[in-house]
C-alpha cells in the first residue's frame, strides 16, 4: 500500500455543554457510548480502514485528554499510532488546530470531527482532494431526518417531518466544487452569494438537503497560513471554510506563493477548470465572435484562484454527527438498526445482539434492533424494544424499555417504564419510575413511583 | 344491447365534446413594437419590426416562425408607425388567402408598454386559449410542440401555471457582464425538477447577490443560472392578460409581470407562515367587504392594501422551457442586430437563411464558398474581393479593388472603387463613392457617402443621410435627418407622437429637392410638418458642415454624458480592446473589494456560534456590541450637526443609521439624548468654577439641591433647548412607526392600534429617561445631583410628557433601592405631576390613603 501522505487530525472535543447531562467530567464526549462503544472508536476504525494510521487526537481539557488517551492506548495500542494532544477549553476548532499546526508536516491534512459516525471512506475524500489539487475538500452528506422513529402505535406520522437544515450549499453543475456555504444562523437568513463566483461557473446548484459532515481535507501549507495570518479565526466551519470559499477566485493564499509548488503543468491544468468555464465564447454559436484578449489576464489570474472541492457521499451511506442529545439517540438507534454494519457486531437471527453472559428472566422479550451487553441481567416479564443496554445493568421485573439507551451499571427496579430516554451510567431507577423522553445524568437516583416527561435529570 | 349502444353513443359524444373544447386554434400575439428607444434614430422613421435583417424585414422572420409552429391566428399589435406596419402586412404574402394563418392587426396609439398592449388585446377579448406571446423582432427556429405540450400538461395539473418562458444557454462575459446579444446578464433561479422559475433578476449590480430565503422554503434544491438567456418567447394562458388587467401598473413584461408574480409568490409563503387559515379567511372576508363598498381606494391608501393584494394575486407560477439545439434570440439592441445577422448568415437559424425560399419576399441569392451569398444580378468588378460571411443583395454594383467582408449589403447599392467595408450592414439603395472606409456601421436606405468618407466603428447612419467628401464620422455617432429630440421629450411619447401616419411621407418629398447648401437657420425643435411647409421658403435645418460635410445632410445626435460611457455595450461594433483591457484590470482589482466584504462578514457579527459545533464549541465569533457602535455613530452624526449641518439632514442620517443597524426610534432618541448631555458636559465653563447653591422653588425642591453645579445645569439646559426639536422628532415620530407595526400585524383589530400607539410613545420616552439615568450613574457622575432638575426642564420644554415620567416612576417602584436614587431625588417633582394629572384634591385624598396604609403597615 502506498503511503498517502496525509496526516489525520481528529478533533475529539471535550465536555460539550449541549450534550449535558450525558457528558461529564468522567465521560467526555468522545467516549460517549454508541452501541456500547465510544463514539470516537467509529472514527478511528474508519480511518484504520482507509489505512490512515498516524493520527493526532485533539481533546479539549487536560482531564478529558487523559481519559481519552487512556482509552485509546488500551484499545488501539498495537493497531494505530495515535498522539493525544490536549488544548485549553473553548479555543474552537481553529484554535485547536492552531495549537498543533506546527507539528504537521505532510502535504495534506485530513481533519475529522471525533463525533462523526459514518461509513464513507475517508480515502475517497482524500483521493478527490488530490485529484483536484484542491485547497480544501469537504465531505457532504444528505441531511439526516432527525426525530424519534415512530414507536409503533404512537402515531408519529401526524408531524410531517421536515429535514433539519444544516447548511445551504452552492455547487457547480458538475458537483465538484464548493461555491457557497451557509452554516448555522445564516441558514435561516437570505442567501448571499458572491456574484463573481456565480459568473465564473454560470450555473450554481443550491442545495438545502446536504450537510457538512465535518470531514475536511486541507492543503497543509494553506491551512497553516490561514491559521497564522487570521488569528481571529476560531472555527473551521464558520471562519476558515467560508473564507476559503469566498476567496476562491481571488485567492490570497496562493498569491503569496505559499502554496506548495506542485509540478507546474498538472496544477495549471487543474486550475484552468473554473477558468475555462468562464470563457465568453464557449458556447456562442457564432464563430467570429469578438475575440477577447483573454490570454492577457489568464496569466495573472491563474495564480489567484484556488479550488474548494466537495465529495458528496452516496445517499445510501450513513453519515451522522453526534452533536446533540437527539442525535445521540438517533445514532444509537441507527447503529443497531438500519446502519448495523457500522457497529461491528454480528447480529443474531432475531436481528439483535445479546451477549452470552447476559441473563434474561422468564417471559422477558428482547425485540429486534436491540443490544444487551455483557453481564446485564433482566428480570421476568421485561420487554426491550429498539434499545441499547450497557454492561452489568441490573434490571428488575416488569420493566419496559423502548427506544432508549441505557449505559453501564444501571439499576432499574421493578415496574419501571422507560421510553425514548437516555440513562447514564450508575443511575438508579427505583420502583415504578416512568420516564418518557428524559435524560438522566450519571449517578442520579430517581425515586420510586416518580414520573417524568421530557426532563433532564442530573446531580447538581 | 340497446342500452349498451346508447352508452357508447353517449361516451363518444362526450369525447367529441371534450375534443371540441380542447380544440382551440393556437393563437399568437405579436408585438410589433419594442417599446424602447434603443434603435433610435432609425426608428423615428420606420418601425423596428420593418427594419431589414439580412435584407428581410424582421417581422418576416417572426411570422415565418409562427407559421412553422402551427399558429393559426396572429394578432399583430401595432403602435408606433402603425400605418407602416399595416401597409406592409397588407402587401405581404401572409395576408393572401394562401397563407396558413390569419393575421389581425390591433392598433393603439397610446400604448407605451407591452403591458398596455396586452391590456388592449384583453379588451378586444379575442384570446380564447393558450397563446404565444412574441415580439416582432424575435428570430427563432425552435419547435414549439414540446414546450406547448409541457405547458398544457402543467395547466391540467395546476391551473396556476400561467406561463412558460423559453430560455437558452448563453454565458455572459465576466468582463462586460452582458451576453453576446448585448443584453444585460440575467439571474434566474429554477427548480431543476419542475422547471419552475423561482427568481428573475436582470439588473444584477452588487457584488453580493442576495436571494430571499423563502426561495428555499419549499424546495431543497434550486439551480441558480447566470448562463441563460431569455428568448422572449412565452407561452401564456389567458389569465396572463387578465393579470395585466388587474395590475394596471404592470408595464414591462419581465421587469413587472414576471417579477411581480414571483415576488407575490414569495409573499404568499410569507403570509402562509404568518397567519393561520382562519385569519386568511377573515382577510378574504374583509377584502370582499371593502370591494363591495367600493372602498378600494381607501384600502390602497391605508396600509391594508398590501396584504390584500398579496392575497388576490398570489400563487401564479411561471415555468421555463430550455432549448438546446434550436435558435431563438431577440433583437434588443444594435449589438444583437449584428450578432443575429451573422448567426443567420452562418445558418444557425436554419431554415431562416438568406437562400431559402421561406419568406414572402422571394430572395434568389446563392451561397458560395466561405458563406458568401450573392444575388445573381450583382455587378461586381473582377478586382473586388468579397470576404467570408457576406451577403450582397440584387442589383448592387461593386467597383474595382473594393473589399467587403462580414457584411450585409442590400439591394440596388452602388459601391465605388477602393472601398473597404468590414462588419457593416448596408441597406438598400445606398451610394458609396470611391475610397470610403466603413467599419462596423449600419447604413440605412438611401444614404449617400461621398468619396473618402470614413465611418469609425459603431456609426449609425439613418435614412437618406448624406455625408460630404473626406469626412470622418467619429465612433458611435448616430446621424439622422431628424433632429434629436430635446431631452425632456426623449421619453417614449415622442416616438409615438410623430408616428402619426400623415407625416411619414414627408422625408421622401423633403429630399427630392435640392436643399443642400442653402438652408438658413431654423430652430431645431421645429416639427417635421412645419419643415415641409417651410421648405419653399428656403428656411430649413442647418446641418452643420463640419459634422456631415459640405454637401452633407443630417444631424449628429449627441449622446448624454452618462450614455456615452455605455455606448460601447450596445453598439454594433465589437468591444474595443482597450475597453476590455480596462475591464479586465477592473476585474482583477475587484477582489480587494470582495476581500473587504470578507472582513465585514466577520465584524458585522453574522457569524454566530450555534449549538451545532462539535466539542470545540466555536467561540463567540461576532457581536462586538452593536448598540455601542450605534450610539457612537449617532453621536458622530450629532456632532456633525453642531458644525452646521441642518437638522433635517441629521434626522435623515440618523434614520438611515437606524434602519441599517435595525434599531428603533427609541434607541435613536436615547442615543441623541446621550450626545446632548455629553455636549453639555463638555461645554467650556468659566474659570472660577465655584458652586452655586440654587433654589429651584418652582416645584419646591428640598435640600437635595444643595451643592448643585449651576453652571453645568445651565450648559445642559442650553443644549437641550437648542436641540429639543431634534429630540422631539424622535419622540413624536414614534407614532408613525407604531402605526406601521400595528397595521402590518393587527390590521383587523383597529382598537389595538390606538392602544399600541400610546404605549409605544410612553415606552420611548421612558427609554430616554432610562438613558439619562444610565448617564448619571456611569459616564457623568457629576450630573447625578442635577437629575431631577433636568427632568423637570425636559418636562417644561414639552419633550417628556407627564405620562411618561409617571410611568417611569411606577416602573421603578419595584426596583432595588440602589436603582431608586433618582426616583427619590425627583420625588417632589413627580408628586407635582401626579397632582396635575388627577387634580390636587384627589391627589390629597390618595396621598392620605397611602399614608394611612403605610401607618397601618407599621
Amino acid at each position: 500500500m502506498t503511503r498517502m501522505d496525509f496526516e489525520v487530525v481528529v478533533l475529539a472535543g471535550g465536555a460539550s455543554s449541549n450534550l449535558s447531562p450525558l457528558v461529564s467530567q468522567e465521560l467526555p464526549k468522545a467516549l460517549l457510548p454508541v452501541a456500547n462503544r465510544p463514539v470516537l472508536s467509529y472514527v478511528l476504525e474508519l480511518l484504520e480502514g482507509s489505512n490512515l494510521k498516524d493520527l493526532i487526537v485533539v481533546v479539549e481539557g487536560e482531564d478529558a485528554a487523559q481519559l481519552v488517551g487512556g482509552w485509546i492506548s488500551g484499545a488501539y495500542a498495537d493497531r494505530l499510532h495515535v498522539e493525544v494532544a490536549a488544548v485549553p477549553e473553548g479555543v474552537g476548532t481553529a484554535g485547536a488546530l492552531r495549537s498543533i499546526s506546527s507539528y504537521l508536516t505532510a502535504n495534506d491534512v485530513l481533519i475529522v470531527s471525533g463525533d462523526l459516525v459514518t461509513d464513507v471512506p475517508p480515502g475517497a475524500i482524500a483521493a478527490t482532494h488530490r485529484r483536484h489539487g484542491a485547497v480544501v475538500t469537504t465531505l457532504l452528506c444528505s441531511s439526516p431526518v432527525s426525530g424519534p422513529s415512530d414507536s409503533g402505535t404512537s402515531g408519529g406520522k401526524e408531524k410531517a417531518k421536515k429535514p433539519v437544515r444544516h447548511n445551504i450549499i452552492g455547487l457547480d453543475p458538475t458537483r465538484q466544487y464548493l461555491l457557497h456555504m451557509a452554516t448555522g444562523a445564516e441558514v435561516e437568513k437570505d442567501i448571499r452569494l458572491q456574484k463573481r463566483i456565480l459568473q465564473a461557473v454560470g450555473q450554481m446548484e443550491i442545495r438545502a438537503d446536504l450537510m457538512d459532515a465535518h470531514l475536511y481535507a486541507f492543503k497543509r501549507t494553506v491551512l497553516q497560513d490561514i491559521l497564522d495570518q487570521k488569528d481571529k479565526f476560531q472555527s473551521i466551519r464558520q471562519d476558515i471554510l467560508p473564507y476559503l470559499i469566498r476567496t476562491q477566485l481571488s485567492s490570497e493564499v496562493s498569491r503569496n506563493g505559499l502554496v506548495s509548488s506542485e509540478s507546474g503543468s498538472n496544477k495549471s491544468a487543474v486550475q484552468d477548470d473554473l477558468r475555462w468555464l468562464s470563457q465568453h465564447r464557449e458556447i456562442a454559436p457564432s464563430t467570429f465572435q469578438d475575440s477577447q484578449p483573454l490570454s492577457l489576464k489568464s496569466q495573472r489570474d491563474d495564480q489567484r484562484s484556488h479550488k474548494c472541492c466537495v465529495y458528496i457521499a452516496n445517499e445510501s451511506k450513513y453519515c451522522a454527527r453526534l452533536n446533540s442529545i437527539q442525535a445521540f439517540s438517533d445514532i444509537n438507534r441507527d447503529v443497531i438498526g438500519e446502519a448495523s454494519h457500522l457497529s461491528g457486531y454480528s447480529f443474531s437471527a432475531q436481528n439483535n445482539i445479546i451477549h452470552p453472559s447476559a441473563e434474561l428472566g422468564s417471559k422477558t422479550t428482547v425485540g429486534p434492533q436491540c443490544m444487551l451487553a455483557e453481564g446485564s441481567k433482566l428480570g421476568d416479564k421485561c420487554s426491550v424494544k429498539r434499545s441499547v443496554i450497557g454492561r452489568h445493568c441490573r434490571i428488575g421485573s416488569n420493566v419496559k424499555i423502548v427506544n432508549s439507551v441505557v449505559m453501564n451499571h444501571v439499576t432499574i427496579d421493578d415496574g419501571c417504564s422507560i421510553q425514548g430516554s437516555v440513562i447514564c451510567s450508575n443511575v438508579q431507577l427505583q420502583e415504578r419510575v416512568v420516564l418518557k423522553d428524559c435524560q438522566v445524568g450519571a449517578g442520579y437516583i430517581v425515586t420510586s413511583g416518580s414520573e417524568h416527561k421530557s426532563e433532564s435529570l442530573a446531580r447538581k | 344491447m340497446a342500452q349498451k349502444k346508447g352508452q357508447r353513443g353517449a361516451t363518444s359524444v362526450a369525447a367529441d365534446d371534450s375534443e371540441v373544447v380542447a380544440r382551440i386554434p393556437l393563437q399568437a400575439v405579436l408585438l410589433a413594437d419594442s417599446f424602447n428607444l434603443k434603435f433610435r434614430p432609425i426608428t423615428l422613421e420606420r418601425p423596428k419590426v420593418l427594419l431589414p435583417l439580412v435584407n428581410v424585414p424582421m417581422i418576416e422572420y417572426t411570422l415565418a416562425w409562427l407559421d412553422s409552429v402551427g399558429v393559426e391566428e396572429v394578432f399583430v399589435f401595432c403602435c408606433s408607425h402603425s400605418q407602416q406596419v399595416k401597409d406592409y402586412l397588407k402587401e405581404s404574402e401572409w395576408m393572401k388567402p394562401s397563407s396558413r394563418f390569419s393575421i389581425t392587426t390591433v392598433e393603439s396609439h397610446d400604448a407605451i408598454s407591452a403591458g398596455d398592449a396586452l391590456r388592449v388585446i384583453y379588451e378586444k377579448s379575442v384570446i380564447r386559449g393558450d397563446f404565444v406571446l412574441i415580439s416582432g423582432d424575435t428570430i427563432s427556429n425552435m419547435n414549439l410542440t414540446q414546450a406547448l405540450q409541457e405547458h398544457k400538461e402543467r395547466r391540467k395539473k395546476d391551473p396556476l401555471a400561467v406561463m412558460t418562458m423559453i430560455i437558452k444557454h448563453s454565458k455572459p462575459s465576466n468582463l462586460t457582464h452582458q451576453t453576446r446579444l448585448g443584453t444585460d446578464e440575467l439571474l434566474m433561479a429554477i427548480d431543476p425538477q419542475t422547471k419552475e422559475l423561482m427568481f428573475y433578476e436582470d439588473k444584477v449590480n452588487p457584488s453580493i447577490i442576495s436571494i430571499d430565503k423563502e426561495l428555499l422554503a419549499n424546495n431543497t434544491w434550486v439551480y441558480l443560472h447566470n448562463n441563460k438567456q431569455d428568448c422572449y418567447i412565452d407561452i401564456c394562458s389567458p389569465e396572463v392578460l387578465s393579470l395585466f388587467m388587474d395590475n394596471f401598473d404592470y408595464q414591462h413584461l419581465r421587469r413587472h409581470f414576471v417579477k411581480g408574480l414571483l415576488v407575490d409568490d414569495m409573499k404568499d409563503h410569507l403570509i402562509d407562515s404568518l397567519t393561520s387559515s382562519d385569519v386568511r379567511y377573515k382577510l378574504h372576508k374583509i377584502c370582499a367587504f371593502y370591494i363591495e363598498l367600493g372602498l378600494l381606494a381607501v384600502l390602497i391608501q391605508s396600509h391594508l392594501a398590501l396584504p390584500v393584494f398579496m392575497y388576490m394575486i398570489m400563487g401564479y407560477k411561471i415555468f421555463t422551457h430550455e432549448i438546446h439545439s434550436s435558435y431563438a434570440a431577440r433583437i434588443d439592441n444594435f449589438r444583437s442586430y449584428g450578432t443575429i445577422s451573422k448567426d443567420i448568415l452562418q445558418r444557425w437559424a436554419y431554415p431562416l437563411v438568406p437562400n431559402f425560399q421561406y419568406f414572402g419576399i422571394s430572395s434568389k441569392v446563392k451561397l458560395d464558398r466561405q458563406g458568401v451569398y450573392s444575388a445573381p444580378d450583382v455587378v461586381q468588378s473582377r478586382s473586388a474581393r468579397i470576404g467570408a460571411t457576406t451577403l450582397i443583395g440584387s442589383g448592387t454594383t461593386i467597383g474595382n479593388h473594393t473589399g467587403i467582408s462580414n457584411s450585409v449589403v442590400g439591394r440596388g447599392c452602388t459601391i465605388g472603387n477602393n472601398v473597404c467595408i468590414d462588419g457593416c450592414y448596408i441597406w438598400d439603395n445606398v451610394i458609396i463613392e470611391d475610397g470610403c472606409r466603413l467599419n462596423h456601421a449600419i447604413v440605412c436606405d438611401g444614404v449617400h457617402l461621398s468619396a473618402g468618407v470614413v465611418l469609425e466603428p459603431g456609426v449609425i447612419l439613418s435614412f437618406k443621410v448624406e455625408v460630404g467628401r473626406l469626412i470622418t464620422i467619429p465612433a458611435y455617432s448616430k446621424v439622422s435627418l431628424r433632429p434629436q429630440p430635446s431631452v425632456q421629450d426623449s421619453d417614449e411619447e415622442l416616438e409615438y407622437a410623430d408616428a402619426s401616419s400623415a407625416v411619414i411621407e414627408s422625408p421622401c418629398t423633403f429630399y427630392t429637392h435640392d436643399l443642400f447648401n442653402c438652408f438658413s437657420a431654423i430652430v431645431a425643435c421645429i416639427s417635421i410638418t412645419s419643415m415641409v411647409s417651410n421648405r419653399n421658403a428656403e428656411s430649413s435645418p442647418d446641418y452643420s458642415a463640419h459634422e456631415v460635410g459640405i454637401s452633407g445632410v443630417g444631424y449628429i445626435w449627441s449622446t448624454n454624458e452618462g450614455e456615452h460611457e455605455e455606448e460601447w455595450r450596445h453598439s454594433i461594433a465589437p468591444i474595443p480592446e482597450a475597453k476590455l483591457i480596462e475591464l479586465s484590470h477592473a476585474y482583477l482589482e475587484e477582489p480587494d473589494v470582495a476581500y473587504l466584504d470578507v472582513n465585514d462578514f466577520l465584524v458585522s457579527g453574522e457569524v454566530k456560534p450555534d449549538s451545532e459545533s462539535i466539542g470545540f464549541d466555536d467561540g463567540d465569533g461576532g457581536d462586538y456590541g452593536d448598540s455601542a457602535d450605534f450610539d457612537k455613530e449617532v453621536e458622530a452624526t450629532f456632532h456633525r450637526a453642531l458644525t452646521g449641518v441642518n437638522q433635517e439632514t441629521v434626522i435623515l442620517e440618523i434614520n438611515s443609521l437606524r434602519l441599517s443597524c435595525n434599531k428603533s426610534h427609541a434607541d435613536c432618541a436615547g442615543a441623541l439624548f446621550f450626545s446632548m448631555m455629553e455636549l453639555g458636559l463638555e461645554a467650556p465653563r468659566s474659570s472660577n468654577n465655584w458652586l452655586l447653591v440654587i433654589k429651584l422653588d418652582m416645584f419646591g425642591s428640598d435640600n437635595d439641591n444643595h451643592g448643585v453645579d449651576c453652571e453645568l445645569y445651565q450648559n445642559i439646559a442650553k443644549e437641550i433647548n437648542k436641540w429639543k426639536d431634534l429630540l422631539k422628532h424622535y419622540l413624536k415620530s414614534v407614532d408613525e412607526e407604531a402605526s406601521i407595526y400595528v397595521v402590518s400585524f393587527r390590521f383587523y383589530e383597529p382598537y389595538i392600534y390606538q392602544l399600541e400607539m400610546c404605549i409605544c410613545y410612553i415606552q420611548f420616552a421612558i427609554e430616554v429617561i432610562l438613558k439619562f439615568e444610565e448617564i448619571c450613574l456611569e459616564t457623568a457622575t457629576e450630573l447625578a445631583p442635577l437629575f431631577s432638575i433636568i427632568l423637570s426642564y425636559l418636562y417644561e420644554k414639552d419633550i417628556l410628557s407627564e405620562d411618561a415620567i409617571l410611568s417611569w416612576a411606577s416602573e421603578k417602584e419595584g426596583a432595588d433601592e440602589s436603582d431608586k436614587i433618582f426616583v427619590k431625588q425627583s420625588e417632589s417633582f413627580i408628586t407635582i405631576l401626579h397632582m396635575k394629572l388627577i387634580g390636587p384634591q384627589n391627589w390629597l385624598k390618595e396621598a392620605s390613603e397611602e399614608e394611612d396604609e403605610d401607618n397601618g403597615d407599621e
